[in-house]
């Protein structure tokens, strides 16, 4: 795969340096059989460093988790080797199952198969909450 | 359907209503004593508490209902391994309405969102405690006759306290509430409960000094300061006879100060304090099985 050209798929630029692997993580690119790259410690003009992820596949891919991450991260979607639109990001009001309770007394902790849900709180200060137990984010 | 898991579910009018049926029932309770025949309270207590259980069972018994009671429910189904989602669907099949206690919090949201009746919060762990909020609110309005312009002493352990944040969160909706924090400097109010009354457009004072406090108070609202919440011993013998009220406190206090105290009290309200016509703590209790009365036919609909 050359990095450089995508041909369907997402470039997901301007990641603040460091973050590349957490986004890798949160959004399971591990399990994707399509080629991505991971570009860590990108120049940018804005941002000093950064990281970038393409992903040369046309996924389900959830906004979501970016929103929640950083909302100033970009994504490009690209068709036929050209940009075709970019998204733009919001924090979501709710996430399910994308953070994880780690309060030892919320239920989260013991009921099977109960879906962490997160939701936002605190709009200004990016607070999340565990709509069980209300414990922080 | 409603359930009631944090009491700021309820808007101020529906806290009305529910007072103003409380107080209907505790003049003309003859008229109440059938309005829930035919129908069953399923009380699920995953740990133990016999004050508050007792409280709803009562509730439902004068309502002329029955109760079914899992009053060791901790030891049965969740020790077999059965969620709090299939035992709230299991007992929906039996029950007409559910007070759940539970250690862990959130639990009485997840019965809710499994079962098909109602589900009350009767206490998950430090978490939410909505139905002691409802008996400190009708105390305050039966025994203060108003619900604004009022000064709140707080006493005791108010970091871990959640009937004080509970009663904070409440009383903020109301105008013209200054709450004085009492406690020792360990156990203060968390930032965010000071954002919540701040942001509410109240005032607050932090103070360590209850004897220092008393002449300015409406209203005094004990808790207790627990042994295993100190770092050291040494600490604690040190404070805890500053935040026991005893009668020699109450005389620089207003006339008609209203104490309260969500019980069970061990010993941070001497004994004598009780024969002081301004100790409610008593009536607080009576005034929470009312509450619970008025909230159970609400959450089933009944006029
Ligand atoms: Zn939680």
């Amino acid at each position: 795969m050359n990095i450089d050209s995508i041909k369907n798929g997402f470039v997901i630029d301007h990641i603040k340096a460091g973050k590349g692997m957490e986004i890798y993580r949160l959004l399971k690119l591990k399990k994707l059989s399509c080629p991505v790259a991971m570009i860590m410690n990108a120049q940018s003009f804005k941002m000093g460093k950064k990281d970038v992820i393409k992903i040369d596949s046309d996924i389900n891919l959830n906004l979501d988790i970016l929103g929640y991450v950083d909302p100033d991260i970009t994504v490009n979607v690209i068709k036929d080797s050209v940009i075709v639109e970019k998204k733009k990001l919001e924090l979501p009001e709710k996430m399910t199952d994308i953070i994880f309770c780690k309060n030892p007394r919320c239920i989260s902790s013991t009921e099977q198969e109960l879906s962490h849900v997160f939701t936002l709180a605190d709009r200004g200060r990016r607070i999340y909450r565990c709509i069980y137990c209300d414990a922080e984010a | 359907m409603r359930h009631l898991i944090d009491i700021l579910e309820l808007s101020v009018n529906e806290l009305d209503e529910l007072i103003s049926t409380a107080c209907d029932i505790i003049e003309n309770g003859e008229k109440y004593a059938h309005k829930c025949a035919g129908k069953k309270l399923a009380t699920l207590f995953f740990e133990p508490s016999t004050r508050t259980r007792l409280s709803f069972e009562a509730a439902m018994y004068e309502l002329g209902g029955n109760v079914l009671t899992m009053a060791d429910a901790g030891s049965s189904s969740a020790a077999k391994g059965e969620s709090v989602a299939d035992t709230a669907k299991m007992i929906s099949c039996y029950a007409d309405i559910i007070a759940m206690r539970h250690p862990k919090e959130g639990a009485p949201l997840v019965a809710a969102n499994n079962a098909t009746i109602p589900v009350i919060n009767a206490g998950d762990g430090g978490h939410h405690h909505p139905t002691q909020t409802l008996a400190d609110l009708l105390t305050i309005h039966r025994e203060k006759g108003r619900f604004n312009d009022l000064t709140i002493g707080l006493c005791g352990d108010l970091k871990f306290g959640r009937t004080v944040h509970s009663l904070i969160g409440a009383m903020t909706r109301y105008k013209h509430i200054k709450f004085v924090l009492i406690s020792p400097e360990e156990l203060r109010v968390p930032d965010y409960v000071k954002n919540i009354i701040t942001d509410a457009g109240h005032e607050f004072i932090e103070t360590t000094s209850l004897e220092e406090s008393m002449p300015m108070l409406d209203i005094l609202y004990m808790t207790r300061v627990q042994r295993e919440r100190f770092f050291n011993e040494e600490e604690y013998l040190r404070l805890k006879d500053s935040y026991i009220l005893n009668v020699e406190k109450l005389n620089n206090a207003k006339e008609d100060l209203v104490i309260m105290h969500p019980l069970p009290r061990v010993n941070e309200i001497s004994v004598a304090v009780d024969n002081d016509k301004r100790a409610c703590y008593f009536k607080q209790a009576l005034y929470g099985k009312y509450m619970r009365m008025a909230l159970i036919l609400k959450l089933l609909g009944i006029k």
